[in-house]
This record gives C-alpha cells, structure tokens and sequence, in this order.
C-alpha cells in the first residue's frame, strides 16, 4: 500500500499544521443551528443593481467571447480602470500592465504575495488579532509568523469600547523587527476589531518597514468601510513606501459580491513582477465574465466618486447605520460591543451571560469559542470567537469576545435583537 | 554595520524626497538598486518567471491574425449553457461565497457524471474538489502531494505548465518522449508511443508521481488500455501516484474510447483525476476544473485550496451545476454534448488535415482533443539568418504570424530543455474555431503553396 511504502505520509510536508480551518467548523454549525447568521463575513442583501446589471449586460451581448479567456494577469477593462482609481487615490502614475494584477479574491491575491516573497527562515510579523488564513499562508511558504498584539486600553467613566482602544505598543512593535523580518502583515480597516490605523499608527509601521528594508502587505479589502467620518489612510501613499508595499483589494467587499471572487494586487512592477510567477504557475488565468462587470461597476464609481450617488458613499453610510442598531441591541441586551471604526463585524464582549456556559477547568478549547457553540445551538444565534483570530499560544488571551457581521438586511438585524433580548430577559426573570 | 548604512541610506531618502522631483526620483532609484536585495523573490519561484503564452498571445492579439495558437474556441458555448450563467447571474441568493470545496450543487452532479464514468460510488463531499480551472488542480495536486526530494515523470510533449509546477514544489521533473513509431505514410496520433522499456526506467524509489495526459495535448493521443496498463502496472509497482489529466476527455473521434486510468484496477486509491469545464463546455472563461479521487488523497488537495483561494466563484458553480444536469440526464442520448461537441470537432478536425496537406504538409492527424501538430520543415523556411539560440519551430512561428498572419504554437514549448531539438519541426495549431476562422487559415495556406510552387 501506498502508506506502507513511504516512511513519511503521502501528503506534502508543507501542509504541516496548516490544515486546521475553524471555518470548515462554524460555517457547518451556522448552517444547521443558526436561524440568524451573523457569523461569517458576507452580506445577506444582494449587490448593488449597476453591478448585477453590468453582469447580466455583458453575458447578454453579441459578444460570447467574454466565456474565453482574457488575459492572465488581468482583463484589460479592470486592470485599466483599477489603475484610473488607485493614480488618484495614491497620488502616483500607474501601468495597468504592471503595477495591477486581478486575483481570485483578495485570498489568492494574499498567498501570491506569500509564495512570492517568504522563504523557510524568513519571519513574516502579523498583528493580533488577524484574519486567520495570514498565519497559515506564511506557515505553508516556510516562513515563521512573529505576533504583536493589539492591546485593548478600556475607556473610563463607563463609556462604550471603540476598535480604537486597541492599539499597538511601539517599542513592543520595534523589538519584533530583526535581520530575519521579510514582511509584515498589516490589514486595515481590521478584520475582527474594526480599527481603522491612525496616520500616527501607519506612519509608525512604515518607518520600522523602512528602517528594516521590510516589505508591507497591506490588506485593504474592507478600504471604503469606514465611518463617523474617518478617513482610510493608505500606508503605500507614506513616504518610502509605495516601493516596498503590495496593496491588497477586494470586488467581493467593495461591491458586496462575495461569491465572485475578483481581488487584485497592486505595487510596484518590482514586487508584482513576482506575484505575477507564482500567479502564472498557479490559476494563471482569472474568470473573464466578472472581471467585466466589476470593470463597469468600477467606471461608473469612478465616475461618481465623492458625489452621495456613489456606492462608496452610500455603502459605508447604509453599514454605519446597521453598525449602530446591532450596537444598540448588543448594549441594550447586557452584551458589551466594541464600536468598530470600519468594516462590518464588530466585536462584542460577552462576560455578562457568562453563567449560561460555565467553565471547563484544562480544556483545550478557548472558553469564547464554547461559547459561540452553545449560543448557535441553544439560541440560534451564529457569531465567530475572538479566539479564532490569534495564534494557538495566545487563544486565551481574550476569552470573552465574539465577533458579529452587521452586513446583513433589517430583518436579520430584528430577529438578532428579537433573540438577544428574550436571552437577557430570560436572565433577569 | 550593514543594517546601519542601510538605514542611514533610508533615512537619506526621507528628507531628500521634500526636494525636487527630479533629484529625489534619481534618489529613490538608486536606494532602489541597494534595497534590491532584500525585496529578493522567495527561491519557489526562481527561474519560473518566464511563460512562452505572454509572449505569442500578445502577438496573436493583433485582430487581422488567424488565431489558431492558443487552445480556446471561439466557437460560442451552447446556447444553454450561457443561459444557465445568465440565470445565475441575475439570482440574488448566487452572489455571496458557497462551499469551500464546491458548491454542493456542483460536486453533487460531478459525483453523479463520474460515478457513472468510472463505475463506481464518487462521494461528492469527500472525493471532489472545485479548482480555478483544471490548471488550480494541478497546482492544488502537486503542492498537496510533491515536494523536494521527490521525482515526477512527466510525458513529453507536455502541457507547459506542468515542469514549472512540479519545480516550485521543490521536485525534480523526470522527462520521457513520446517517440514516433515509423508506420508508413499515414501520421496519426496513435503513431506517437512511450517505449516501454525507457518508462520503466524512469522508476526508482524516488518517484513520487506521474503525470499523465489524455487525450493529449499538444498530440491528441488517446492512450489505449494496453498503453494505459503498462504505466498502471509501473504505478503499482513502484508504489507511484497518478496525476490524471483529462480535460479534453469528452473530445475522442471516432474509433477511440477515452478510458480513465483510474478505473484500472488498482489505480482508483492512487490516481487524481482532473477534468476542466472551459473543455467540456467550450468556456474557458470560466476557469472552473476538478479533482476527483479517493478521500485520503483528496483531502490534502483541499488543504492546499482552503489556503489558496478558499472558494470558488459561486454563480458560474451554479451555472455549471445546471448545465452539468441538463446533460448527465441525456447520457445515454446521442445529443448530449459530451458526445455532440466532439461530433462537430471531427468535421474540423477532417478539414484542417485536409488543409495542411493541401498545403503540401504532413499533419499528425489527431484521435482526441482539440490539436493538430504538423511538421514544417517540409516548406523549407530558411530562418538560419534569425537568432540561432531560438528552436526553429519558435522562430517558424513568429515569421508565420508576421509574414503569412497566421498564428500557431510550437511545440518544443512543451518539451524539456534536452528533447527540444527533437520537437522543433513541429507547430501545434487549435481547429476548435469557427467556419471562418478555418475559412481565413484555408485561404492563407492556398496561397502559401501556390507562392512555393
């Protein structure tokens, strides 16, 4: 037999300890207890009518070669009209040939930058908490994840939490830079806490970045979820940067289109000239049809851009108001939310209704994660644990956190309060 | 005291960019030039950057080129297959993610399509997996199952990309030619044979896979049971994987039977199998593929893509899901399209023979896919004045596109580097092109013979 043969197992060794996913997990226990999923990241209302239209346009016309492929590193439409945008949102000329490449999704975008750069003995840092799939990438290109954490400084006098009372600790910051360090991770607005870095903050990465000869992958996917008026600062547009960043972006965020799975990478030709190998050696090619239409929903943004017409505006307007019902109804049931500055997930600490799962003394199992088990079972309501967002040693680090998407209809936003509020009377009679 | 000159270098970059533009562009180039060292490509990826397709799709763009190089119809999809994506495209509930590893509509009728292939159960949750195209199969494949210290035997010619993808998975590619069997005047596909003895011998301890493809690409053969035993019994013995590249399956002609080696005994618990929607439906722009095999090897595949790109386009799942349905219920019936298309390409396929040898060449007439590969050292170009390093057959290429606007590939593209000589009289040309396309090749070869005359 084929194990009897090889004393080592018939899989690669670079699937060492990246095969744990807790996706696989709760998505199964979301899609068989939850009545209401405000698990995993993805809207519940449809994308915009332009998009869906531009879509529907486009497999309608003469023209049936858009079900042939386009070019490989990206359909010309998208990668033109990606670099119109980002010339103006940077502040730098830009090749459509070789400073953008259309990915599929931002998480194929996100291991082309990982297999292009990370070699065994280089350290990549990320920042805690993260969005998981970063720890695994680095880990199957052979490199060391180095963690710094967000430390959370709760406001006095009782006021509600903001994502930006989690900030970096700069010398902590400093020290994980060494002769090692290929890379650091930064993904702002971040996925789960909903910071939106400070220039302060970016400008602090960016001199270690620089000081260290480090690259920056900055992952930018939720860019135009930001609210109360804050500003996303491209850390690429600060000074010695756009040379040593790949910036990171996202059809399926931007235009509430997950399921399409159009990202893109886009940098210096110096940098994407090696995204471009691995991409070459790997999909090669993208879905033309999408990349159609996200170039059409992108022309007419670009038309609008600023003006209240715009999906980038009335987006972010739309989720800022959902942000605040969820944050209302979390307050309001005893659960103690985190404002988020962007995206939409916030986090929400869970202490008050900690007696309805009791603790197990030494289980391997974070107590959040339990948790967010029980409450999808027992109450039907889906949330992913804070947990799920650090690494293995720093599970525990916060054990009260679960993280809610507020990207979803009214009326799933209702039945969450609906059950959030017989859960809380539930407790008090 | 390298990190500090280094740093007082950067440091020097900062304040002279609130100079001119000029002096502190020159400025940022230089420090450019220092930095370059760092910004070094990881090793996975050295010597991978070339891709011979980039540089002869971008000739061939040219709108006034008859377009027979690069493998995509441009033939239209069947009318229901491009309705099943319209459907989908204007149905809300298709625009978020699906399923990691498949839309559960998709994997269900793969299971059923290929359970009924291979005669035997196919778990649709356990031995499939959706890729981007059947080209993110192979990747997924040999970076969940090859790594360095490992062998893979690779048939030549081969589809490019699998050398550089066995290489950045760290393994060592084992080439072995398909050599031309002198059978008289006929050139068919099924001419082109492995030696036996050769095969065997490319075997050893280290030997972690082979990569088969069948129907062939760029030859179009069509292995045969016996020829596909023969790597079986090798496989077996040496306890070797079966990478199983199957995407012009549905395209044999008359007289061949695609088998799948995978239903050979022995080779089910050893073999993934990968098809590709952009050949079965005439869609290569939707890149969807899959693997199929056993659980133990289909799981570590699904590793690969749950760290890769996690899922695969959900709308274009579902349309292929339909279309998929609408013809796995019409498997027995001679207007399915598994069976209709290649039907339509043999009409093709018969006339760009025709065609070539009009023209006073000897095409390998192909038994399946979508390729015809013709030797063109009987027109005797003479290219000795172009650059001598280039195979012939690169060379013959680029003055056909400029000089007669007609585009093909060569074929030692799909050779290794030691068997390139041997290929360089040979171009590959795709027939799976519309009336007028072949109609504008017909008129350019006629004239072709008539200038040699």
């Amino acid at each position: 037999s084929l194990q009897a043969k090889m004393s080592r197992p018939v899989q690669s060794r670079r699937l060492e300890g990246v095969d744990k996913n807790i996706w696989v997990e709760f998505v199964k226990l979301a899609a068989t207890y939850s009545t209401v999923n405000l698990g995993q990241g993805f809207p519940d209302f449809p994308p915009p009518d332009f998009l869906k239209e531009a879509l529907v346009t486009a497999l309608s016309g003469e023209n049936h070669m858009l079900h042939q492929y386009t070019r490989a590193f990206g359909h010309p439409p998208l990668v033109k009209i990606l670099a119109q945008l980002f010339e103006k949102l940077l502040g730098q000329e830009l090749d459509p040939m070789t400073n953008v490449m259309v990915t599929v999704g931002a998480y194929q975008a996100l291991f082309c930058c990982f297999q292009a750069f990370v070699d065994e003995g280089d350290e990549v840092i990320i920042i805690e908490p993260f969005f998981d799939c970063y720890e695994q990438m680095v880990t199957m290109a052979g490199g060391t994840p180095v963690f710094v954490p967000l430390r959370l400084k709760a406001p006095e006098n009782g006021k509600m939490m903001s994502s930006a009372d989690w900030k970096l600790d700069s010398a902590e910051l400093a020290s994980k830079f060494n002769e090692r360090t290929k890379a650091i991770v930064l993904n702002s607005p971040n996925n789960p806490l909903g910071k939106v870095f400070s220039r302060g903050e970016l400008e602090l990465i960016a001199d270690l970045c620089v000081k260290h000869d480090v690259l920056c992958i900055s992952d930018e996917v939720y860019e135009w979820l930001v609210y109360d008026g804050k500003e996303h600062i491209r850390i690429a547009s600060l000074p010695g940067m756009w040379d040593r960043t790949v910036i990171i972006g996202s059809a399926g965020k931007t235009f509430s289109a997950t399921g399409w799975k159009v990202g893109w990478t886009v940098g210096p030709n110096r940098l994407l000239q090696h995204i471009r190998t691995v991409h070459q050696n790997s999909v090669y090619h993208c879905a033309t049809a999408a990349q159609e239409a996200v170039a059409q929903g992108f022309q007419r943004e670009l038309m609008l851009y600023g003006k209240p017409d715009s999906y980038f505006v009335q987006l972010p307007k739309e989720l800022q108001k959902k942000r605040d019902w969820l944050v209302q109804s979390l307050d309001a049931a005893g659960m103690k939310p985190i404002i988020p500055e962007g995206t939409y997930f916030l986090l929400a600490d869970i202490s008050n209704f900690k007696s309805d799962v009791p603790d197990v003394p030494n289980s391997d199992e974070p107590y959040d994660s339990r948790f967010a088990k029980w409450m999808v079972k027992n109450k039907g309501l889906a949330a992913i644990p804070l947990s799920a967002f650090y690494c293995g040693a720093h599970k525990n680090n916060y054990s009260h956190f679960i993280r809610f998407c507020f990207a979803k209809e009214e009326a799933t936003l209702k039945a969450a309060n609906d059950i959030l509020q017989k859960w809380k009377q539930e407790k008090t009679s | 005291m390298l990190l500090a000159s280094r740093s007082f270098c950067c440091l020097g970059i900062r304040t002279y960019q609130h100079q001119t533009d000029l002096f502190s562009r020159s400025i940022k180039l230089s420090a450019s030039a220092t930095m370059a060292f760092r910004h070094k490509n990881a090793r996975r990826i050295e010597g991978l950057e070339s891709n011979m397709w980039v540089e002869f799709t971008k000739m061939a763009a040219d709108p006034s080129i008859v377009n027979l190089g690069q493998g995509f119809p441009d033939i239209s999809p069947p009318n229901y297959v491009k309705e099943e994506l319209a459907k989908a495209s204007a149905d809300d509930r298709l625009n978020q993610y699906t399923r990691g590893f498949g839309h559960p509509l998709l994997v269900k009728v793969l299971s059923q399509v290929y359970g009924r292939v291979c005669g035997r159960k196919v778990d649709p949750l356990t031995d499939i997996l959706v890729t981007v195209g059947a080209y993110g199969s192979l990747f997924s494949t040999i970076q969940a199952l090859i790594e360095e210290g490992d062998e893979v035997i690779i048939i030549e010619p081969f589809y490019d990309c699998y050398e550089p993808m066995v290489k950045m998975a760290g393994a060592k590619p084992v080439f072995i030619p398909l050599r031309y069997k002198n059978n008289g005047n006929s050139a068919s596909s099924a001419d082109w044979v492995l030696d036996p003895a050769e095969l065997a011998d490319k075997f050893n301890s280290k030997t972690k896979a082979i990569i088969l493809n069948t129907p062939h690409n760029p030859i179009g053969k069509v292995f045969t049971r016996e020829e596909l035993q023969v790597i079986a019994d090798l496989c077996i013995k040496h306890d070797t994987l079966c990478i199983s590249d199957e995407v012009y399956e549905w395209l044999v002609y008359k007289g061949n039977q695609h088998i799948k080696i995978a239903t050979l005994p022995g080779m089910w618990e050893r073999t993934i199998t990968i098809g590709s929607a952009g050949k079965t439906y005439s869609v290569t722009g939707w890149k969807l593929g899959w693997s199929i095999g056993p659980q133990n090897l289909i799981k570590h595949l699904q590793v690969v893509h749950q760290n890769m790109l996690y899922t695969c386009s959900t709308p274009l799942q579902e349309a292929l899901a339909q279309a998929f349905w609408i013809d796995y219920k019409r498997m027995d019936d001679p207007d399915c399209y598994f069976y209709s298309l290649s039907r339509e390409l043999e009409s093709k396929r018969d006339r760009m023979a025709r065609l070539l040898q009009d023209a006073g060449l000897k095409p390998v007439v192909p038994d399946g896919g979508y390729f015809m590969i013709v030797d063109v050292s009987t027109l005797n170009v003479d290219l000795s004045d172009v650059d001598a390093k280039q195979a012939y057959d690169y060379k013959f290429v680029k003055w056909m596109i400029t000089s007669k606007k007609l585009s093909a590939i060569p074929v030692s593209a799909f050779c290794g580097s030691e068997t390139k000589r041997q290929f360089e009289k040979y171009i590959r040309f795709c027939f799976i092109k519309k009336d007028s396309t072949l109609d504008a090749a017909e008129v350019i070869l006629k004239n072709w013979n008539k200038q040699m005359a």
